[in-house]
């Protein structure tokens, strides 16, 4: 018997990430992993799995799965709603950040995130590890091309659910450098007023801003490459920030004129073209109890899972299972998008 | 002499440490020995357990950058061992290893050799030559997993980067731009201008141990080979 997932159909900027592939940036492989370490860590706290436990992360449309032999529980976090499908082909909503048990067969039709979402499965995806990850990096070659998932088998059950887990508002918060010398006392000042608007180029390697053009001083816009890391905010010739992101490379030669604390990556995550943000500085100390603050809300969101409602709405289950392009959607639910 | 290495905060969980400055075009040969140096003096350190909550440290021609676990160490306390380990101005001047590259120099391999060759003033022969008789030094690996920067290149062969990248660089492309060589692990866009083709897998995840062949350090040389050598291997 084995267990796993069947992939029916891969949706759209679906990957595996774990917390990321450490270890190996001296020889240029970036870090990787999820781009909201926090909502992995909400999808796989549901099911008991250590917070960096290997899942799939949705950036555009979910996959349609299909458990193999044995039973698999599976968690969602993000805003991002899904269906069961039974064998016999009943439907029924299933919220994000709650869990599910998926019988052999049984299908499971993920939506579409607004922002990332995260798909979390007991015990965390097993595909072979490379260079100690499970992440995806298909540039150089570190990605299993897979039809099946492979999982162990659903030991634990009670199947749980929570409220949505949100992330702060207010300015993304930076850390000044390593490379604010390069820039005007105008760019400063332009750069901590903003606001820059995200633009339709990005990815998982980065994001670039727009805003008030940020100009160098006599010390220019090329500098000899230097380490860079995820939240690193490259300023090129043309003003315009780059703010990289996990799977961005490991030296860059662009003056760095902020770097993002690490609390606040998670946030950047789920940044939409047009969306507006602003940068305040901090220090270390303040970062620290960023980092503090954004742990507890994590454990307490945890602790404050409670057992999911059995059954679900019969008459919502009747109408998502007559409309299996996923045309139903459900007002009173926030976590359920159209397909 | 040079300036003191200076330290700097990347972000709450790096620190790049500086041994040369950011704009220099040439970055002297011992700055590369001082990154050298303080990267084995980190070594040491670590096998000693003496850098608590470090996971990885980055050298570039001039810096150092030191990836850690802000929730596993005191980061001032870290900032002060890597001051003072810096402040040793410790050098190393290369890892003892020297590879020999086959390159092919042929036709389609090399489709910016003779562009080379014609804005430097020099027959294909010459430029060929020039490039075979160079001991490359590794000076870091980045931009794609296992891409060697290598310094060395005679001034006679320098040329900048295309104005405008190709959108697709094969793998094995053997590259030269400014005063450096490279050589592409994998297919990627890149402004490198391309002076032949090698057959060296230069990147292994399966080569757990060591997966990119390369280190900071290592001296490489390139040896003209014909096209029959490219298809054997």
């Amino acid at each position: 018997m084995s267990a796993g997932l069947e992939i029916r159909s891969p949706g759209l900027g679906v990957s595996i990430q774990d917390d990321g592939r450490h270890g190996h940036r001296h020889i240029g492989v970036p870090l990787s992993g999820a781009l909201d370490p926090v909502f992995l860590a909400a999808a796989n706290g549901l099911l008991g799995n250590p917070a960096g436990a290997a899942g799939l992360e949705v950036l555009l449309a979910g996959p349609l799965l299909q458990a193999l032999d044995a039973p698999v529980r599976i968690a969602l976090a993000g805003t991002m709603g899904a269906r069961h499908l039974t064998v016999a082909g009943a439907g029924r909503a299933v919220p994000a950040w709650s869990t599910l048990r998926l019988q052999p067969g049984e299908q499971l039709q993920v939506g579409s995130p607004c922002g990332v979402g995260y798909i979390a499965v007991e015990g965390g995806l097993l595909t072979p590890p490379m260079l100690g990850s499970r992440s995806t990096y298909a540039r150089a070659g570190l990605i299993h091309v897979v039809t099946t998932l492979p999982c162990r088998a659903a030991r634990g059950f009670g199947e749980r659910q929570n409220v949505a887990l949100g992330h702060e508002d207010g300015p993304i918060r930076v850390i000044p450098g390593p490379q604010d010398d390069h820039f005007t006392a105008d760019a400063l000042d332009h750069f901590y007023t903003g606001p820059f608007r995200v633009t339709r180029q990005r990815d998982r390697m980065g994001l670039r801003l727009a805003g008030p053009a940020l100009a160098h001083n006599q010390r220019g816009a090329d500098i000899v490459s230097d380490g860079v890391t995820p939240g690193a905010i490259q300023v090129p010739a043309d003003g315009q920030p780059i703010l990289l992101l996990a799977d961005c490379q490991t030296v860059g030669g662009y003056p760095k004129i902020a770097t993002v604390i690490r609390a606040d990556l998670p946030r950047l995550a789920h940044l939409q073209p047009g969306d507006e943000i602003r940068f305040r500085a901090v220090d270390a100390d303040e970062a620290a109890a960023a980092r503090a603050a954004l742990a507890r809300r994590l454990s307490d969101w945890l602790a404050s899972a409670r057992p999911a409602q059995a059954g679900g709405d019969p008459d919502t289950a009747v109408l998502l299972a007559a409309n299996l392009a996923g045309a139903a959607v459900r007002g009173d639910d926030p976590h359920l998008w159209p397909d | 002499m040079h300036p003191p290495p200076r330290l700097f905060a990347l972000g709450d969980a790096a620190f790049t440490v500086e041994f040369g400055p950011p704009q220099a075009r040439d970055v002297p040969p011992d700055i590369q020995a001082r990154v050298l140096g303080f990267g084995a003096g980190l070594a040491e350190l670590q096998a000693a357990g003496g850098l608590p909550g470090v996971i990885e440290w980055v050298p570039t021609f001039r810096s150092v950058t030191v990836h850690f676990d802000p929730d596993r160490c005191l980061p001032w306390h870290l900032a002060d061992r890597l001051q003072a380990l810096a402040a040793e101005g410790r050098q190393a001047t290369d890892s003892g290893r020297k590879w020999t590259i086959p390159v092919c120099f042929d036709g389609e391999f090399a489709p910016d050799l003779d562009a080379v060759a014609v804005a430097c003033g020099l027959s294909r022969e010459v430029v060929i030559a020039q490039l075979t008789a160079t001991e490359f030094t590794v000076r870091m690996l980045g931009f794609l997993p296992g891409f060697p920067y290598l310094s060395g290149l005679p001034a006679s062969l320098e040329m900048p980067r295309l104005a405008t990248p190709r959108p697709r660089v094969p793998a094995g492309s053997v590259a030269i731009a400014g005063r450096m060589g490279a050589i592409y692990p994998w297919d990627s866009p890149g402004g490198w201008r391309l002076v032949g083709r090698s057959p060296v897998t230069l990147f292994d995840a399966a080569r757990a141990d060591r997966p990119a062949m390369f280190a900071p350090g290592d001296r490489v040389r390139w040896q003209a080979v014909g096209l029959e050598a490219l298809a054997a291997s």
